[in-house]
């Protein structure tokens, strides 16, 4: 895989990142990024309940590896146009997975197709795999620390 | 069988179970193995064809009742993980 600073660049702007939220709950932690989404102009109210609700009906799946959660909800829920945020949690919440809990980084999508979102999100999971990585986003203290974590990470690097 | 079907899954077929699929399709292609993997939602996945099921510990449960293999993946970014636990399953799907 190449130039893929290159691809997330335009997708990881500084308004879509949120660090050391402090929430209740895993609702209020998927809210929060859907929130984000929201502001940038990436997908209605609708798409933020949709995340919510595929949680309460499917259980929390969307807790892909230790610490890290991707949600997100059809193209169809109101999706505006392809966008993904950013939220790591302090502390770490709970999302009900009996192997990746807690949670502490975060990522939301909205994707308008089933195509779209694919690059992008390959360019992020080979990022996110590096565990050093997540170690830098977890510290992160400001948006540009999270943002440059993304930065350097050798493509071929692989996780333990 | 010679090319197995691998069927990813998760709630909407297009986020976790691509992410699953991914490492998946690296593990594999790191051991030269030929094996068909695609992404399924819940809502579909039952009325697929398909060989052996990859998906969470949540979802996993609602594929016991098949004739096909489940198994569970805890680690969706782990090369590691799915070398030890699915890769043995898909060289056996070959090897039958």
């Amino acid at each position: 895989m190449t130039n893929d600073k290159l691809i997330l660049t335009p997708y990881l702007t500084p308004d879509l990142v949120q660090l050391n939220l402090t929430v209740g709950d895993w609702e209020a932690a998927i809210r929060a990024g859907g929130q984000l989404l929201l502001n940038a102009g990436k997908c209605t109210t609708v798409y933020v309940d949709a995340m919510v609700k595929a949680v309460h009906e499917l259980g929390p799946y969307i807790a892909l590896a230790p610490g890290l959660a991707l949600a997100h909800a059809r193209p169809e829920d109101g999706v505006l146009a392809l966008g993904f945020s950013l939220v790591t949690l302090d502390p770490a919440i709970a999302f009900g997975s009996e192997a990746n809990d807690p949670i502490e980084v975060m990522i939301c999508f909205c994707a308008p197709d089933s195509e779209s979102h694919i690059s992008i999100l390959e360019a992020l999971a080979v990022r996110l795999r590096d565990l050093e990585l997540q170690q830098r986003l977890r510290q992160a203290e400001t948006i540009a620390e999270a943002l440059s974590a993304f930065e350097g990470v050798a493509d071929e690097k692989e996780s333990p | 069988m010679k090319r197995p079907r691998i069927m990813a899954v998760c709630g909407f077929g297009l986020g976790t179970s691509l992410v699953l699929k991914m490492t998946l399709d690296e593990v594999l292609a790191q051991h030269g193995v030929t094996a068909e993997v695609f992404c399924s939602d819940m809502d579909t996945a039952l009325g697929q064809t398909y060989d052996l099921v990859v998906t969470s510990r949540e979802l996993a449960q609602r594929f016991m009742d098949g004739p096909q293999p489940v198994i569970v993946v805890d680690n969706f970014l782990s090369t590691a993980e799915i070398e030890k636990n699915v890769l043995p399953a898909v060289l056996d799907l070959i090897a039958h």
